[in-house]
């Protein structure tokens, strides 16, 4: 008997027959993973450009503290935000520890920094080519910022994705402050990590066929808008 | 020309300007005026100084010694307008590359369009205005830089080498661009290593030597009859 190939077999049966669970189950983890990438993306591109464009005391500090942070471990991310989260923490309150809700703050907490980094990077190649052309025409600081993220959009874009892709693979983070609890909280990543202690092999490697799938088609999306963008806009 | 009436830029007048980056004295003691209506090329080996000069008059350098005034006052104007020896173009459409010029200097709605349109028309755009301004070829990118500035109906144009990575036919395509524009009235201040070029459009010649003015004369005076070992040497050797 080979546990691999009949696991495969069962895996792509859960898949072609769209499995209500596995639905379930991929649907959260886009909605949690997409929803916390829009959320850094508002908190980090700014910052990003800022940090880019901006001439302000403490800001080489920053940037080495945000380059030290894209390397965040998930766990410890979560970790602090379920001590934060929990009944006493501080903002225990709040009341949505184990929820969703959570594990978007701990995904947006992790990719934040990630997203402001690099597009920092992005920003200041293109402040480099730009900024006399800017100066010259008149803009302030604040409009050049707005300027260059607009016309790096595509180079941000696969930012973006980067830190999307890392969301969605990530299982420390979510774990902790999710609780994997079953069609609450439950995520690809948690799923495949409880299925496999279970001996459940089919429903996790059918999640990790849909996991490598996802993580892949960003990769690809990435590629092919930085490819169509530079024939279509230079 | 009721807009000239608003307070002018011009003359651009230097007061013992030095120039200093990272300990390198690019420009020093510089005495200079520019008049209105002017065509000024500015003319000079590698690392004379020239582009720093340039970036000083428009205000994108600041003098580490000496002064430097706007018509009489020591704030940058507005009305004035660059063209960089590599155009720099957003990734927009042509027409859209000036309108982002317009609206920051207050300019919208139909005068905008009304801009836009004699602009490309004047460069020999209209028929691209609508291509993404960054897939132009290096001439097309060019003349559109020159549109955009003209828009903007500066008073004084700088030009830094605008023509240095283009053929000879659109060097040419540029320099009628840059002649129309001081037909309407427009003060140009331009580098150029083409002397053939200078010839065709200066009307005054700064000559720098070492990061200093060693001459500042009519084009035909410069041409004819240099004054300095220096300029000497420089016309020699563009003619060998």
């Amino acid at each position: 008997m080979n546990t691999f190939s009949d696991s495969a077999v069962l895996a792509a049966g859960l898949i072609g027959q769209f499995d209500a669970q596995l639905i379930a189950v991929v649907g959260l983890s886009l909605a949690v993973s997409l929803t916390a990438t829009l959320a850094a993306a508002l908190l980090g591109l700014p910052l990003g450009a800022a940090l880019a464009v901006g001439r302000f005391p403490g800001r080489q500090a920053l940037i080495v503290m945000l380059n030290a942070l894209m390397g965040l471990p998930p766990v410890v991310v979560g970790l602090v935000v379920y001590l934060i989260l929990s009944r006493a923490g501080p903002l225990g309150s709040l009341g949505i520890l184990f929820t969703p809700a959570a594990m978007i703050v701990a995904q947006t907490i992790l990719i934040t920094p990630i997203i402001a980094a690099l597009s920092r990077q992005v920003v200041a190649d293109a402040w480099t080519e730009y900024r006399e052309q800017l100066t010259s025409l008149g803009a302030g600081t604040g409009h050049a910022s707005l300027t260059l993220l607009w016309d790096t959009r595509f180079s941000l874009a696969t930012v973006l994705l980067a830190g999307f892709g890392r969301a969605i693979a990530e299982v420390g983070a979510v774990m902790i402050v999710g609780g994997n609890i079953d069609g609450v909280t439950r995520v690809m990543t948690t799923t495949i990590a409880l299925e496999t202690s279970k001996g459940d092999l089919a429903m996790a490697l059918a999640l990790g066929l849909v996991l490598i799938a996802i993580v892949l088609a960003i990769n690809a999306a990435a590629h092919a808008t930085r490819e169509w963008a530079r024939a279509h806009y230079g | 020309m009721a807009e000239r009436m608003v307070a002018t830029g011009l003359p651009i007048v230097c007061a013992g300007v030095s120039v200093a980056r990272g300990g390198t004295t690019l420009l020093s003691g510089v005495d200079l005026t520019v008049a209105a209506g002017t065509r000024t090329l500015v003319l000079g080996a590698n690392g004379a100084g020239k582009s720093t000069l340039l970036r000083l008059l428009h205000g994108l350098v600041a003098p580490t010694v000496g002064r430097i005034a706007w018509g009489g006052r020591p704030l940058r104007p507005s009305r004035q307008a660059m063209v960089f020896q590599r155009a720099v173009l957003l990734r927009r459409s042509a027409a859209a590359n000036i309108r982002y010029a317009l609206e920051l200097v207050g300019i919208r709605g139909d005068e905008a369009d009304l801009r836009i349109d004699d602009a490309l028309t004047e460069a020999g755009l209209r028929a691209l205005a609508a291509r993404p301004a960054r897939v132009l070829s290096g001439g097309e990118q060019q003349r559109l830089a020159l549109a955009r500035a003209w828009a903007l109906r500066p008073e004084v144009l700088f030009l830094d080498e605008p023509t240095a990575s283009l053929d000879p036919k659109a060097a040419r395509a540029v320099e009628d661009i840059v002649r129309g524009i001081h037909a309407q009235g427009t003060t140009i201040v331009m580098t150029t290593h083409n002397l053939a070029q200078s010839k065709r459009l200066a009307d005054n010649v700064i000559f720098l030597h070492e990061g200093r003015v060693a001459e500042q004369s009519s084009a035909e005076a410069f041409f004819n009859a240099p004054r300095t070992v220096e300029a000497a040497i420089f016309l020699e050797g563009e003619r060998l």
